[in-house]
């Protein structure tokens, strides 16, 4: 599948739009207008969103100006998990455009990371690529490549460029010919309705027997409880969808 | 039929014969069950092998094209005064019946068919052509005595005349075992045959086909075939040769190798063997490496040598080459082996000692023949597959009681088994796996699927009681989902149902341990095998155990990996077909799903916000390298460069490109730019063996000078190329395959272009200049391509394969993110690099290297400028790798002496193939071929033999033309199935070998060696290849039908005042629908002319009835009003060309 341009574009083009309003106890000198943005799905929050800071920010004085961060319904939106993801998991059935809080004060310290600055993110996404890279190939992709390949991923990211993020992504995602597959498959698997963060697990491509697992097989070995026929399907839709990104950093579904 | 799969031969321990497909992953049983075989020793068009009964069998491929030999013989007659011509001879006269020579009585019915596995196709019938031209009525041709000239005319003193008779017999035992037959005297027949092994077929290619055939008897004697070649499949007579020992087994390589061993335990080598004599002159041997332990096997490729000495143990030999076939020293190798067999390419498949596994070598590359590490191929069989396949089969008939216990039990089993939940994937699988139509197949397994999600509950029923329990009750259709819906669902075997698999396994094991350890101990084991593994069944848990494997005809492509190694042994056959049957079509049906939703999700979440905002801006992206610039000053040469592609988006949201390049001129800073939307070419161009490629701009174009570039790897080149390509294909807005009117061209590399025609390039009175058309180029390599206008494309390779454009587009170095997922092949080509050695004559040394000083190298080119030795010439570019050795090229023109020399009086003269007093210089050529191999968008099509022309027409008829000069048609070839099916063959006109097809709308023409042009007759929609070949004209160079039937030739020959003139263009004139031959030539330029094509030019107003497809043609006038103007459009290319040309015309 990494071969698919059309679709790997599609994925990487993948946009949600959101209606960004401040928080209605945040103290303005005057009204604050919503902002409308198109959030690309494979990206975080806080990598996306100095327009809207800036936006809000001219309407505040500077001295209640404290760290950005978001809230949806009344739950915080953790920056680290990518936008796609919590779309998904907090929003996919409502109304587009989504509809985004912005907070100024109050950081709720239980439920989010502090993000001071982009270099936190980009630690984290490089985290996120190791481990997967770890989980696919002993590391040996990623610890080869240059300090410059890792930082065009980045920027790749940063700056949505598909061909450039694509370029050095190519090669994380092959393995030699002779393999048929990953060692395992990294995912994650997060549900709305679960305490736990995540669902993690080594997962091989290939079963004992020889056959290739599908992501049906991966989702009834990992959390059997979640599978209904109907959710099966829609499932296997959203993970193979996002799923070509998944093997990046995290799966969305 | 399609040859980019190749097959694995094997026979297992109780003699059945499989084939593995590069493609496939599963052994599948040999079409003909009818013997048990002992060995197999195949190739690429067929397999020999030894039955049980000792005897040999030889098994052809069905090909595309019959296997025919044309039988003939003379009639002959002598005139006089009383009754004319008349069967009465002279008594010093030929026989009345003969062959061409008139020394061999030959009557009609004393022609036989050779064997059983003939017959003919038609009675005798009288050639009525001669030389191409035909006779009158009857055939007859006339001289006044034999043996003489034969003329067609009957003059005054035409005395004696014959005529030829003809009949066809064609070869019918295809794809089955046909026994070889001996006419040889019963007193010097072979005794029962022991061992086979077949190569040799790139000793030479003449005959076609031909093959060496050896054999060992069980009397330990040697054996060799006379005469298998394409039209003699069988050959004809079996050779004694002799040996210094009695032989065991024997072992021929693809070229000149051919190792046996001795009962003794050495092994003996044959020498000298080469394309004069294939059977080679000597013996010399080669002591085994273990002094303990003979040599037990041997099997050699083309240059390697691998054996197997009494303890099992693999050894490979060093230094083996043409010029030293012993090789130099034994090395060990890991691993304990019953046999090993070199195949194609020297890759190496071995049989394990204890598991009887097949194992490939991995690894096996031109430097580093010995491989790496075997790896077990654990592959089923099919026929574990197929017990599924039957029952499924039968469900889906609605045939779900039968009388067939066992089998209905089989279906249990195998659903109890397949432990997978997805019910959309797994019924799929094992519907498509089994039933051919897949339409269907998908069809109905989708209802099924979907019913079956609806039932998972049936999760703990015994699946036998709710057979006899519920089915009854239920109506048909229901049972069929409710028991896809439990095979699927059921994820843990009931415990009943397992202990009957356990059983099944053991009682199996058993039986086969005990047959294993039987053939140990008796080298005729196979004959008695059968019958005490008499349980026909096996359980599907057991591995298969092999005896015996032959890769001789099996082509390992480095990039396309093997699907051998996935599967293990101990699958149930409805987990195999489960996990193995993802199909390309699958994955294409997946894809395209996937595909959908990704835009439906696009639709709905971005359809009515696409006025909003980007959260992130479209930054400049700077790709920077380093590269080398042939740079545009004097003296031009390579020159460091930096290099930068910028991308920004255009105010209309459109991505463009700036290419720049910063060079240092003067110690001055300095830099050039390209506007990548002004590009019109990027291809890569053979400079000075770099790895190079060229950006051409209009105006570049017109000043034939592009910028080139180049990278220091290959891999750094590709990149940049295919970033470039991108870039330039983005900012023209260009993507996905090439429309039906794409404009096809090919490089002189092979490389294959498209360009988009926009309606400008042919707007009268002011097309669109040509240097303005962009050109991006689409994977793979080809001599020549030729396409109509409704999305139809066929090409040539180099070595004369034929190839169909499949509608992909990528491939090659455009891998990755430009390319389509669908419908990449893999996609070789084969070309030879040829040098020359070049020698003087001297009274003292006689012919030797040393040359006079102002010789030629004394290796070197065609044309002796530049010197071209063995070590130095490389390959054509860095994509090609050398896939032979050096050899002697024996097929130069003028003809060679036994050793490849031509002689000249001196350099540069004619050569020829003997030497006489007045020849002082010789010269040979050597050849080597190189090999390209890519993933690409065309897909192979199978011929029996080299093609040279191909052509398409305006309702996809594809014409082709083979190389000994026959032409074939591809039958259903449409839209949707652009390969068609089959080659129908068309015999040439008699007696004409054809070199060129052209069609038309619906015309056929094509034209022969000799200069004859030919139209195809009885052409109906219903029988496309139509009847019989209708002559035109003869002094035809070349020739190009339009889409209007048009026809355009090159003659030679044309009068003129002061003589004729050569390489003529002309028109046919009074073509119509019902004269589609026309009626007479009018002669345009001239004199030197080589080449037209009028392919493209539909531009006159449609005739009769048409089509509604063409495009309605605003000017509709007359033709010749039309015909003035489309001259007028080719005049300025004239002109050049005459200017150059018109020097040489003098030579035509």
């Amino acid at each position: 599948m990494t071969d698919d341009k059309d679709v790997l574009r599609d994925v990487w083009f993948g946009r949600i739009p959101t209606c960004f309003t401040l928080y209605q106890d945040e103290i303005t000198e005057r009204e604050a207008e919503p902002y409308y943005l198109l959030l690309p799905r494979i990206s975080y929050l806080t990598l996306v969103t100095d327009k809207v800071k800036k936006h809000f920010q001219k309407v505040m004085r500077q001295e209640e100006v404290n760290e950005i961060w978001f809230e949806y319904e009344g739950t915080p939106l953790k920056w680290h998990y990518p936008i796609g993801l919590l779309f998904d998991l907090h929003a996919s059935n409502t109304a587009l455009p989504w509809s985004i809080t912005v907070h100024f004060k109050n950081f709720p310290e239980k439920d989010l990371l502090h993000c001071h600055s982009k270099d936190v993110i980009e630690a984290h996404f490089m985290a996120c690529i190791k481990e997967a890279d770890a989980l696919k190939h002993k590391s040996q992709v990623i610890n080869e490549m240059q300090k410059k390949d890792h930082k065009q991923l980045w920027m790749g990211l940063q700056n949505d460029k598909f061909e450039q993020f694509w370029a050095i992504n190519r090669k994380l995602m092959e393995y030699p010919p002779e393999d048929s597959g990953f060692r395992y498959i990294p995912f994650r698997i997060y549900q709305a309705t679960t305490e736990r963060p995540f669902i993690q697990k080594l997962f091989r491509p290939i079963a004992s027997g020889g056959q290739l697992h599908t992501l049906g097989d991966l989702l009834k070995d990992v959390c059997p409880s979640a599978i209904t026929p109907e959710e099966a399907f829609q499932q296997s839709l959203y993970a193979l969808c996002n799923g070509i990104w998944s093997g990046e950093a995290e799966n969305n579904t | 039929m399609a040859m980019s799969s190749s097959l694995l031969w094997a026979v297992d321990i109780f003699g059945r014969v499989y084939t593995l497909s590069t493609v496939g992953q599963y052994w599948e049983l040999c079409k003909d069950t009818q013997l048990e075989f002992k060995r197999v020793s195949a190739v690429k068009q067929c397999c020999w092998g030894i039955a049980c009964d000792h005897q040999v069998y030889t098994y052809v491929f069905s090909g595309d094209v019959p296997i025919r030999y044309q039988e003939e013989t003379y009639e002959n007659q002598r005139w006089n005064p009383v009754g004319g011509f008349c069967e009465k001879l002279m008594p010093s006269d030929r026989w009345q019946w003969s062959d061409v020579s008139g020394l061999k009585h030959q009557q009609l019915d004393s022609f036989t068919l050779p064997s059983p596995h003939w017959e003919w196709e038609s009675d005798w019938y009288v050639d009525e052509n001669i030389g191409g031209e035909p006779t009158e009525k009857g055939g007859w041709t006339y001289a006044i005595d034999f043996p003489s000239t034969y003329t067609k005319d009957k003059k005054w003193n035409s005395c004696v005349r014959r005529r030829r008779w003809i009949r066809y017999r064609r070869y019918k035992s295809r794809d089955v075992w046909a026994k070889i037959t001996s006419h040889d005297d019963p007193e010097r027949l072979p005794d029962p045959f022991n061992d086979i092994s077949i190569g040799g077929w790139e000793i030479t290619d003449e005959p076609l086909g031909r093959l060496s055939v050896w054999a060992v008897s069980l009397q330990g004697r040697v054996w060799y075939r006379e005469n298998v070649c394409h039209h003699n499949p069988e050959g004809s007579t079996w050779s004694l040769i002799s040996t210094p020992g009695e032989v065991a087994q024997i072992s021929c390589g693809s070229y000149d190798l051919l190792w046996a061993t001795l009962w003794e335990g050495q092994a003996i080598v044959r020498e000298g063997i080469d394309r004069n004599n294939p059977q080679g002159i000597s013996w010399s041997t080669v002591e085994s490496p273990s002094s303990d332990n003979g040599i037990m096997h041997v099997s050699v490729g083309v240059d390697v040598v691998w054996c197997i000495t009494k303890d099992r143990k693999v050894w490979f030999r060093r230094g083996v080459n043409s010029h030293n076939p012993c090789g130099t020293s034994w090395i060990e190798m890991v691993g304990e082996m019953m046999m090993v067999n070199v195949g194609l390419n020297n890759q190496v498949w071995g049989i394990g000692c204890d598991d009887r596994t097949i194992y490939f070598r991995q690894g096996v590359t031109p430097s580093e023949l010995s491989g790496k590490m075997w790896k077990a191929i654990v592959c089923g069989r099919e026929s574990d597959r197929s017990q599924t396949g039957s029952s499924t089969s039968l469900l889906s008939a609605g045939c779900f009681f039968t009388d067939d216990i066992q089998n209905q039990t089989n279906t249990v089993i195998q659903g109890d088994a397949d432990t997978s939940s997805d019910t959309e994937l797994s019924s799929i699988p094992t519907n498509l796996s089994s039933t051919p139509p897949m339409g269907a197949a998908a069809s109905s397994a989708s209802s099924t699927g979907s019913q079956a999600a609806g039932a998972p509950a049936s999760v703990t029923v015994d699946p036998l009681d709710s057979d006899q329990g519920e089915a009854p009750a239920a109506s048909a259709s229901d049972e069929k989902a409710h028991l896809e819906s439990r095979k699927s669902t059921n994820p843990t075997p009931s415990t009943e149902l397992q202990w009957t698999n356990i059983d099944l396994k053991e009682a199996h094991r058993h039986a086969v341990l005990s047959v294993s350890t039987f053939t140990e101990t008796s080298s005729l084991s196979s004959l008695g095998m059968f019958s005490v593994g008499a349980e026909e069944q096996y359980g599907a848990d057991e591995h298969p155990l092999w005896a015996w494997v032959s890769g001789g005809g099996c082509l390992v492509d480095l990039h396309s990996p093997l699907k051998w190694f996935a599967v293990p042994s101990g699958l149930s056959s409805s987990v195999q077909s489960l996990s193995l049957s993802i199909t390309p079509a699958q994955t294409a049906a997946w894809r395209k799903q996937i595909f959908q939703q990704l835009s439906e999700r696009t639709k709905r979440e971005l359809e009515n916000f696409r006025h909003y905002e980007q959260a992130v801006e479209q930054s400049v992206w700077v790709k920077t390298g380093m590269l080398q610039w042939w740079r545009n000053w004097k003296p031009h040469k390579w020159m460091d460069v930096r290099v930068a592609l910028e991308q920004f988006t255009g105010s209309d949201g459109m991505r463009d490109s700036i290419l720049f390049i910063y060079y240092m001129y003067h110690e001055e800073k300095k830099y050039i730019h390209v506007f990548l939307n002004e590009v019109t070419i990027i291809a890569e161009v053979l400079k000075e063996g770099k790895h190079s490629f060229a950006l051409y701009t209009p105006e570049r174009t017109k000043q034939r000078w592009p910028i080139c570039l180049a990278a220091t790897t290959e891999q750094e080149m590709h990149d940049w190329l295919s970033l470039l390509t991108m870039s330039c294909c983005e900012s023209r807005r260009i993507q996905g395959p090439p429309s039906h009117h794409a404009i096809w061209s090919v490089s002189c590399k092979g490389d294959i272009f498209v360009s988009e025609p926009s309606p400008e390039l042919e707007a009268e009175p002011h097309p669109m200049p040509c240097d303005q058309m962009f050109w991006r180029q689409v994977g793979g390599h080809l001599r020549l391509v030729e396409c109509n206008n409704r999305g139809i494309v066929w090409g040539i390779g180099y070595d004369h394969t034929v190839w169909v454009h499949t509608g992909g587009y990528g491939g090659g170095f455009i891998q990755g993110l430009a390319s389509s997922a669908d419908n990449i092949y893999t996609q070789s080509d084969v070309k030879c690099v040829y040098i020359y050695e070049n020698q003087r004559w001297n009274p003292v040394t006689g012919y030797s290297s040393r040359g006079l000083p102002t010789d030629r190298y004394m290796w070197s080119d065609a044309s002796g400028l530049q010197e071209c030795t063995k070590a130095n010439t490389k390959p054509p570019s860095p994509q090609w790798s050398w896939v032979s050795d050096w050899y002697i090229d024996f097929s130069t023109s003028g003809g060679t002496d036994r050793e490849g020399w031509q002689y000249a009086a001196d350099f540069p003269a004619s050569y020829h193939g003997h030497k006489t007093m007045k020849d002082f210089v010789r010269r040979r050529r050597w050849a080597r071929s190189s090999l390209i191999c890519q993933g690409t968008s065309w897909l192979h099509v199978g011929t029996d033999q080299p093609f040279v022309s191909i052509s398409v027409g305006a309702f996809f008829q594809v014409w082709a033309v083979a190389r000994d000069g026959s032409a074939f048609y591809r039958g259903s070839v449409s839209p949707k199935k652009p390969a068609g099916d089959c080659w129908y063959h068309i015999p040439s006109p008699q007696k004409q070998k054809l070199k060129q097809v052209s069609v038309g709308r619906t015309s056929v023409f094509v034209l022969d060696k000799n200069g004859n042009l030919w139209y195809r007759q009885g052409i109906t929609p219903s029988y496309p290849q139509g009847s019989a070949w209708d002559h035109v004209s003869n002094n035809i160079r070349k020739m190009s039908v339009g889409p209007l039937d048009q026809v355009w030739v090159i003659a030679d020959k044309v009068q003129g005042s002061h003589g004729l003139s050569c390489g003529t263009v002309c028109h046919r004139t009074g073509v119509q629908p019902m004269e589609p031959k026309g009626l007479a030539w009018d002669y345009g330029i001239g004199g030197g002319w080589e080449h037209v094509t009028v392919r493209g030019n539909a531009s006159q107003a449609p005739r009769g009835t048409v089509p509604s497809e063409s495009p309605p043609e605003p000017m509709e006038s007359e033709g010749s009003g039309r015909k003035g103007q489309a001259e007028r459009s080719r005049t300025p290319l004239m002109v050049s060309e005459r200017q150059e040309v018109d020097s040489n015309a003098v030579n035509c």
